[in-house]
C-alpha cells in the first residue's frame, strides 16, 4: 500500500515543470505580474506548456519580452495584446469567447447536456419496462410459484 | 428502430470528428500577422554588418522572407528548395538569419548554395517575436505595398512552390 502512495505521490510532483528562470524584478507586485502573465501564454514550439513551464528557447525568449515590457512599465493587458498582435489567440492558454471559439467553451456543455438527457431517457424507460411486468395475472403466477417453492421446502424438512 | 439509429448517429458524428483530427496541423497556427503591414526591423546584413536593411527598403517590390539558421536541420532539407526557387527569379527572397552564429551561418551559404539576395542577422529573436516566428523554418510573402500576403510554417517543398509560391508571387507581381 505505501508502495502505490509513493508511486502516486512521484507521478504527482513529475507533472509539475517549472522553467529554469533567472528574471527577478525589484518589485514584489510587478514580479507576481510576470509570472501571472507567464503561466497565461502558451509556449508555441510545446502548444501544451506555458512559457512559465517550458525550457524551450523561444519560451525564454517570450520570458525576456514579458520581463522587459514590464521593466518598461507596460500594464498585463498591454503584454497580452503585443502577444496576440503577434501569435493570435492561440497564444494565450484561455482561449477568449468568440464565434470561432464557441464550440470549444460551449462543446463541453454540450455533451453534458446530451449526457444526462441520454440518462434520464434510459432510466424513464426502464421504469416504463418494470411496470408492464407488473400485471395482474403475472402476480397471481409469482405468488403461486412462491407458495409452492416453500412447501416444497417444508417437505424438503421432512427427509 | 431508434435503438440502431442512435449509436450509427453516433459514431458517424465520431467519426467526422476524427477524420478531422486526423487532417488538422497543429503545428499550424494561423498568422495574425496575414493582410497587415510587414513588421518594421532594421538589421544588420549577414554578409556586411556595417549595412542594414528595413522592409521599407523592399517597397514596390514583391518579396519573399524566409527565417532560416544553421543549426535548424529541417532548413538543410528546405535548402534545395529555396535555390530553387531563388533561380526562377519570380521576386526577391530575403533570409533571417535567426538565433545563429554568424560563421556558421556563412559557412552554410558558402557550402549549400546561397539563394538570398540579401539575409538579416537576428542574433537574439527580437525580430522573429515581431514577426511572430515559433519555428524555423517559415516563410512569408511580401506584396507590392509590403503587406504580409502569405505565410508558410515548416519547410517549404517542392510542390508547394509550384501550387502555392509561384502562382501567388505571380499574382502579386501583377498587382499594383
Amino acid at each position: 500500500m505505501i508502495k502505490l502512495w509513493f508511486f502516486a505521490f512521484i507521478l504527482l510532483i513529475a507533472t509539475q515543470g517549472f522553467a529554469i528562470d533567472d528574471h527577478q524584478l525589484a518589485d514584489p507586485e510587478q514580479q507576481k505580474t510576470y509570472e501571472l502573465i507567464n503561466s497565461e501564454l502558451r509556449c508555441l514550439v510545446c502548444q501544451n506548456q506555458t512559457i512559465a513551464d517550458s525550457n524551450a528557447e523561444l519560451a525564454g525568449d517570450l520570458r525576456r519580452q514579458v520581463f522587459e515590457m514590464l521593466q518598461q512599465g507596460k500594464s498585463k493587458d498591454e503584454i497580452i495584446q503585443f502577444m496576440t498582435d503577434r501569435y493570435g489567440d492561440f497564444v494565450l492558454y484561455n482561449p477568449p469567447l468568440k464565434t470561432k471559439t464557441a464550440l470549444l467553451w460551449l462543446g463541453p456543455i454540450a455533451f453534458l447536456l446530451t449526457g444526462f438527457t441520454m440518462i434520464f431517457w434510459f432510466i424513464r424507460r426502464k421504469k416504463q419496462a418494470a411496470v408492464t411486468v407488473f400485471d395482474k395475472g403475472k402476480q397471481e403466477k409469482m405468488r403461486q410459484l412462491l407458495e409452492d417453492t416453500e412447501s416444497s421446502v417444508e417437505d424438503g424438512d421432512k427427509l | 428502430m431508434l435503438k440502431y439509429i442512435i449509436p450509427l448517429a453516433l459514431f458517424i458524428v465520431l467519426a467526422v470528428f476524427l477524420a478531422l483530427g486526423l487532417k488538422g496541423k497543429p503545428g499550424e497556427i494561423p498568422s495574425p500577422l496575414l493582410n497587415k503591414p510587414a513588421p518594421a526591423f532594421s538589421a544588420p546584413k549577414l554578409n556586411a554588418p556595417n549595412e542594414k536593411l528595413s522592409p521599407a527598403d523592399l517597397k514596390g517590390k514583391v518579396w519573399l522572407f524566409n527565417v532560416w539558421a544553421s543549426w535548424c536541420v529541417s532548413c538543410r532539407a528546405e535548402h534545395p528548395v529555396i535555390n530553387q526557387l531563388a533561380q526562377q527569379q519570380a521576386a526577391i527572397i530575403v533570409g533571417l538569419n535567426y538565433k545563429d552564429d554568424p560563421d556558421a551561418a556563412k559557412k552554410w551559404l558558402e557550402t549549400l548554395g546561397n539563394p538570398y539576395n540579401d539575409s538579416v542577422m537576428d542574433a537574439d529573436g527580437r525580430i522573429g517575436i515581431d514577426w511572430g516566428v515559433y519555428g524555423v523554418p517559415e516563410t512569408f510573402v511580401m506584396d507590392k505595398q509590403g503587406i504580409v500576403r502569405y505565410k508558410h510554417t515548416g519547410p517549404v517543398t517542392e510542390e508547394d512552390v509550384q501550387n502555392i509560391f509561384l502562382p501567388l508571387v505571380a499574382k502579386l507581381q501583377a498587382e499594383l
